[in-house]
């Protein structure tokens, strides 16, 4: 089963590496990963997803929990949430033959961003496994280059990841 | 106005620390030139970097203070990883300072350039790459604050020697507090949890205390040993946890796990109840998890809310500071009645088991004696020497676990050892960093002629300090603990194992060093040279003991099994 992990934490050189670092020293499995500041500069929001066992899942939780860096961890699946992902896909074939493919997609949104001498790039939009089903539908095409942003979610309504604390150092 | 490297040591003083363990080199030389300009925290120079960390680390683990080691960049930072690593796995907190090439050489493999964050990551607490000069106080105060509090552990500060450069000045500032709003920090445990412990604590009809390290680490065994009181139960100690209750008490029934007695062992298996204080369910414990304390409902207190239900799920989790959660479940248990007679029949069980196989016999009193030494009598008369009171570090191997089963340790801090990461090389370097913790009391190291070659050269620093450690080397010629088990599982085919005819004569090193040798090979001179070891007050004595190559460490638990399925000697098994 695939797990989305959220993760807000300090927006410090390194704290990527010791959240990356922990997945590889325990032995668990990143399948997506996608990181980038917030509003709040000091922080940063990495989203993940993982296909772990639920008890090993409770598990990676307290890990990460337990990083220095880290400053809150939501299990995205466990809760009531929202994701999606971004897909940037290029072919060999030019806007009309483009257009016949995505036309009658409807598990994903799709736009056509241009086309160069013959090579077509266009967006995908949509949960992760509706991404990964046009994907296989397209595995007969002569050229294929993909771009994936990872699955990004957040839960719904009132509950969320964020804080207003501060680190605070006092010299009195 | 201060420099990087001023506000470095003059942090550390503010941090009250007055020792520290190191070993200079190119990128760390400000660093040291700030250290000769004062007088505040003092430096000792140990002969390799590894050996820092150790002293740093034994000085934590007996005085309960954070230990510090000062190491170059490169080659000074790696051979300080097998510390770094040994305290971590044992959760001991120390601050490792390493020195880095400059700030603009980071990356461009520069002479003595290593990536000490990224090597040391999986082994930290948590790492500084220190960023400027005028955040090294804050910097120290927070590394101090991390390694100290919550589950101890090291933490690294890598400093680049542009930082410490003494021409660029700065007002210095020690921060007098800090909250790192990522870092949470565990005190009492949630009361409803607290209420359900000593409910099954007091409904057990055959329950066990089970504590390790983080009791020490706590400085909680007065709350333990209280709780012990109350209960009235057995109480085991883990190999962490020696001395945390004591081992001369009645209701101590000896170490738990791998090479643990067989009444603790069957205790564990046959409980209805296991009570874990601060230890955490380790796989030398366990023996096979699926097989262990099937019966039993289990209750964990753990500063580290990762440790519970890591290995083994538990029906009461309590997180967070033992002293703290023992004094909540203490103050809860004087609540409601409790009689606890009604354990005299899990008592007088565990008195047979103790009967039967319990190691408690006098070894030094044999019958038909014949002159070879058993391992087991030279830590017998060790014991009887120094009374049962010194301080004694080991290293890894046969020794370790001789010394773990026959030294009955009456107070935490007082047994010094590898636990976790298993380190050969510990024994000597952990005894220098106890002796500065404690010039006035014994410290022995109890050792193996394995082990002792592995940081051999601190014999030197030991001459330049005048550390009168006591070396009580269990010589078998052969690497014990690998042999026992080539005996025991691959038909005694001793593969990389001995190599008796190149020992060195312990005896002339230690003299070439300016120390006193002893060399025993008849028990019947046993006694004699132990207590004049010991009678050498100024001295480092390193007696050389010649013991029998051939013994076994018992009880050994049988891989895959559960805790009841030992080997109690060569011929006998439980299962």
């Amino acid at each position: 089963m695939i797990s989305h992990i959220a993760i807000l934490m300090e927006n410090q050189p390194g704290a990527l590496s010791r959240v990356v670092g922990l997945f590889s020293q325990r032995g668990y499995n990143i399948d997506s990963l996608s990181v980038a500041p917030t509003q709040e500069s000091t922080l940063s929001r990495l989203t993940m997803t993982t296909s772990e066992e639920p008890e090993v899942i409770s598990q990676i939780l307290r890990q990460l929990f337990k990083l220095i860096d880290v400053v809150m961890v939501q299990n995205l699946t466990s809760a009531e949430s929202f994701s999606i992902e971004l897909a940037i896909i290029k072919l060999a074939l030019d806007t009309e033959e483009v257009k016949k493919i995505i036309d009658g997609e409807n598990k994903i949104s799709c736009n056509i961003v241009n086309e160069v001498d013959g090579f077509t790039m266009f967006e995908v939009k949509g949960e992760s496994m509706a991404i990964d089903n046009f994907l296989s539908s397209l595995k007969d095409q002569e050229f294929l280059e993909v771009s994936r942003s990872g699955q990004l979610g957040m839960t719904t309504g009132m509950a969320s990841l964020r804080t207003n604390d501060q680190t605070k150092i006092s010299y009195d | 106005m201060t420099s990087g490297g001023e506000a470095l040591i003059r942090a550390l003083a503010d941090e009250k620390i007055d020792i520290m363990f190191g070993y200079p080199g190119g990128a760390a030389l400000h660093i040291y030139d700030a250290i000769y300009q004062q007088d505040r925290v003092q430096h000792i120079l140990v002969r390799h970097e590894q050996a820092a960390v150790h002293a740093a680390d034994g000085y934590a683990r007996s005085s309960g203070k954070p230990g510090v080691a000062l190491v170059t960049s490169g080659p000074g930072a790696t051979n300080a990883i097998t510390g770094i690593a040994t305290a971590y796995t044992d959760s001991i907190p120390m601050v490792v300072i390493s020195g880095q090439v400059a700030s603009h050489l980071i990356g461009t493999d520069a002479f003595q350039e290593t990536d000490m964050i990224g090597i040391s990551r999986p082994i930290v607490k948590h790492s500084f790459l220190v960023q400027s000069a005028e955040e090294i106080p804050s910097v120290v105060k927070k590394a101090f604050h991390i390694a100290t509090t919550g589950r101890p552990g090291p933490v690294v500060i890598d400093v680049p020697k542009d930082m410490t450069d003494p021409n660029h000045k700065f007002e210095y500032k020690y921060p007098s507090s800090v909250y790192l709003r990522s870092y949470p920090i565990l005190g009492e445990s949630d009361a409803n949890e607290v209420k359900e412990a000593v409910k099954l604590l007091k409904s057990a009809k055959k329950p066990v205390i089970y504590a390790g390290g983080g009791v020490i680490q706590a400085d909680a065994s007065e709350e333990l040993i209280q709780l012990s009181r109350m209960v009235g139960c057995p109480v085991t100690n883990t190999l962490m946890g020696l001395g945390a209750f004591p081992a001369t008490d009645d209701q101590f029934i000896g170490m738990l796990g791998m090479h643990g007695t067989y009444e603790a062992n069957m205790v564990m298996s046959e409980a209805d109840l296991i009570f874990n204080a601060g230890a955490r369910f380790d796989d030398r414990i366990t023996n096979n998890p699926k097989k262990f304390g099937i019966a039993a409902k289990k209750i964990h207190i753990d500063s580290d809310p990762s440790s519970i239900d890591k290995i083994i799920n538990v029906d009461v989790a309590l997180q967070g500071d033992a002293k703290i959660v023992l004094g909540q479940i203490c103050e809860e248990f004087k609540n409601a009645s409790y009689d606890k007679s009604n354990l005299e029949p899990w008592w007088k069980q565990v008195k047979e088991w103790r009967n039967k196989h319990g190691l408690n016999h006098d070894m030094l009193n044999l019958p038909n004696q014949s002159d070879i030494i058993l391992p087991q009598q030279v830590i017998q008369s060790l014991y009887k020497t120094t009374k049962g009171e010194a301080f004694i570090t080991s290293d890894v191997g046969q020794h370790q676990m001789f010394a773990a089963q026959y030294y009955k340790f009456d107070e935490p801090r007082k047994w010094i050892n590898s636990g976790g990461l298993g380190t050969m090389g510990f024994g000597l370097p952990s005894a220098m960093g106890v002796k500065f913790a404690f010039p006035e009391e014994t410290v022995a190291c109890v050792t193996g002629e394995g082990s002792i070659q592995m940081c051999i050269q601190e014999l030197s620093t030991c001459k330049q300090y005048g550390l009168p450690i006591k070396i009580i080397n269990l010589n078998n010629r052969a690497l014990g603990m690998v042999k026992q088990w080539q005996d025991m599982q691959y038909s005694g085919r001793y593969s990389s194992i001995l190599y008796e005819d190149s020992l060195p004569d312990f005896v002339k090193l230690a003299e070439s060093y300016g120390h006193v040798g002893i060399k025993v090979e008849k028990f019947s001179d046993l006694n004699d040279a132990m207590e004049e070891c010991f009678s050498l007050k100024d001295k480092l004595v390193f007696l050389d003991v010649l013991i029998d190559p051939d013994e076994h460490v018992y009880p050994m638990l049988e891989a895959g099994g559960s805790m009841a399925e030992m080997r109690i000697s060569k011929k006998d098994r439980t299962f």
